[in-house]
Order: C-alpha cells, then structure tokens, then sequence
C-alpha cells in the first residue's frame, strides 16, 4: 500500500495574520510620554509665622481676573507681552541684591536692564506674584504660568551663553547625563542663582 | 529562438519564508511597548492646555496622578469642568491627602521625596480647583507638581 506523505500545512497566510495583528497593534500603541509644567510648591508656613516686609518695586504682580484679562503692575496687558515686561522687571537690577550665604551680593553686575529706581532691585530679590480669581480659567493661568517661566528661562539662557558659551538648556541636559562633574554642576548652579525663579502664587479671589 | 524558448525558469521566486518571523518581530515590539490605559477616565479625556517650558516626566513609577475635568455623567455630577478623579473614582479635594498617602506606600521610602504629582486638568478648568487641589497637597508636603501640558506655541 503506498503510504500518502503527510500534507504540508499552507503557512502562506501566517504573515496575513502577523500583519493584521501588528498593524492593529500600531494603531492603538501611543507612545506619549507624559510632559508639562513643572512647579515646586512653597512649604506649609508655620502658625504663628509673619511674612517678611517687601518693598512694593520688588514685586511684580499680575492678576487674572475671572474673565481671563490680565492686569499687570495695575496696568491691563495682554498675555503676548507678559514675557517682555517680566524680563524687563527681572533684568532691572537697580539696586543691591540679598545676602546670599551671608555675603551681600551688591549691585547686579549681568543684568542689562534700565536700572531703575522704580523697578526691581536685584534678581534675586525679583518676586513674581500671581494672583487670580478662583473662576478664571485654568489654561489661562497656565498660560501665564508659561510666559513668566519663559522670562526666566530667557535670561538663564542669556547668562549662560555670555558666561559658559553654551545655552543653559543644554547645560542642565550634559549635568543631567553626568551628575557627579562638579564642574558643571557650579555652573549649574551659578546660573539657577543668578536668576533664581521667584514666581508665588498669592490667596485667590473669589465672590 | 529554440534556445530561449526552452528556459522556463525565468526569474527565481524571491524567498518569503522569513517575512512571518520579520513581523512577528514587529508584533512584538509594539505588543511589548504598547500601554493600555491603566485607569478608567470616569472624565472626558482633558484637553490639555499647551504650553513651551514644558518638562519631561522621568520615572513613570513615581508619579500620581489627578484629573481634572467634565465628568461623563452629566446627569450626576453637572457639566462643569471641576470634576476631580482619582484612582477610579470621582472624589473631592478632602480626598487627595488619602490618595497620596497610598501612593507613597506604593514606593520606598526613600524614593519618596521625588515623588511628583501630575494634574491632568482640561483648559476649561478653574483655577479654584486646582487650588483646592494644592493647599491639599501642601498639607501632606507633595510639593513636588508638575501640571500637564502638550508641548505646543502656547495658545
């Protein structure tokens, strides 16, 4: 008896299915990676603890009301020029900065602005207040949140390139992927304390 | 003529056999690489606002996450944008001290300093919220926040 060979099984279609099942698995893989604005929040104050006295030029305050219209230094401003009157409050240095580490780090020597009387005396003594209404909305806020960390990124940027040579971002990214070169890491530093990011959000209003 | 006419070869067939194991290799890839969504959006999915500063999120592990938005069900919970959720869960601003409580017993104890909390909150949104939101945060010391946002020109 002539044994029949056992047929083949036609795999010709596996690659059909493969590709199905890839491309279904193509379409629904997002490959987002979670991004966004970074902020650290103040501690909690103590009970009994009373906010030190600042000279009004040292703060810049922005309010949002809660039809989304800023008001800038009491003055009505829209958003495309926050970042512009924010470098320019920062950027001022009309007067002796803070003690830092218990040496006074006098007039600022990198800042370009007008050196007013009037505006703010130092970065370091710079504060951004924030304050909006309980109903304004939120991409709003962000946006403005956005515009003043960008002020600020713009004058580190600015400083590093005239100190280092190179722009900070790309600073803080190879003392990212070296953590333990000292070097950088003053450069680092210097940069982040000759522009320290000032920006406090102030008790909401609301009726 | 005889002399072409009887090659019937012509061109050899090109080899498939390894096309399977080239797209199963694929498959793989993008089956491993491939998140399902982990949480139940008990919200509208939020329209993130954009913004430029934006910063990567490093060490998945240690992030929580808020949402903030429109709830699905309109009829229960209004069709406002301050609907806040977390886990799976619509909740209030008195329930995120627990839920950040929890999430840090999730991680070592010395991870927990780099805790970030991540909310995720539609452009809709008001900021009274999110305040809410904040002083909670405050009291439990998560002071580490990131508020989402798409990278994008800002508008």
């Amino acid at each position: 008896m002539a044994r029949r060979e056992n047929p083949e099984i036609n795999a010709g279609s596996m690659a059909d299915i493969a590709f199905l099942l890839l491309i279904f698995f193509l379409v629904t893989t997002t490959m987002n990676v979670d991004s966004g604005v970074s902020k650290k929040l103040s501690e909690k104050p103590p009970e009994d603890y009373v906010p030190p006295i600042i000279k009004e030029k040292n703060i810049f305050e922005v309010n949002i009301n809660r039809n989304n219209d800023l008001l800038v230094e009491d003055q009505r401003m829209d958003i495309k020029d926050l970042k512009a009157a924010a470098i320019s409050f920062i950027d001022n240095g009309g007067g002796d900065g803070t003690i830092v580490d218990g040496v006074p780090s006098g007039p600022c020597t990198y800042c370009l602005g007008e050196k007013s009387i009037s505006s703010s005396d130092h970065p370091n003594k710079a504060i951004i207040s924030v304050q909006s209404d309980r109903g304004t909305e939120y991409g709003t806020y962000l946006k403005v949140q956005n515009e003043l960390i960008s002020a600020y990124s713009e004058l580190r940027n600015r400083l590093s390139k005239e100190r280092y040579g190179i722009p900070f971002p790309q600073l803080e990214e190879s003392y990212k992927d070296n953590r333990n070169n000292l070097e950088l890491k003053k450069k680092v530093e210097d940069i982040k304390k000759s522009y320290p990011e000032i920006i406090s959000d102030a008790e909401p209003t609301s009726n | 003529m005889s002399k072409f006419g009887k090659k019937k070869k012509g061109m050899p067939a090109v080899n498939t056999a390894a096309l399977p194991d080239i797209v199963f290799m694929l498959l793989f890839f993008f089956m491993v690489t491939t998140t399902m969504r982990e949480t139940d959006l008990k919200l509208e999915n939020p329209r993130l606002p954009s913004a430029t500063e934006v910063k990567k999120l490093e060490h998945k592990s240690l992030v929580s996450t808020i949402y903030v938005g429109k709830s699905k069900d309109v009829a229960r919970h209004g069709s406002r944008y301050n609907r806040i959720q977390l886990n799976d869960k619509i909740a209030t601003a008195e329930d995120v001290p627990a839920f950040i409580i929890n999430e840090r017993s999730k991680v070592s104890e010395a991870e927990v300093p780099f805790m970030t909390t991540s909310i995720k909150a539609d452009k809709e949104s008001n900021v009274g919220t999110i305040i809410d939101i904040r002083l909670k945060l405050r009291d439990v010391n998560a002071l580490k926040i990131s508020y989402s946002a798409s990278k994008g020109s800002g508008n």
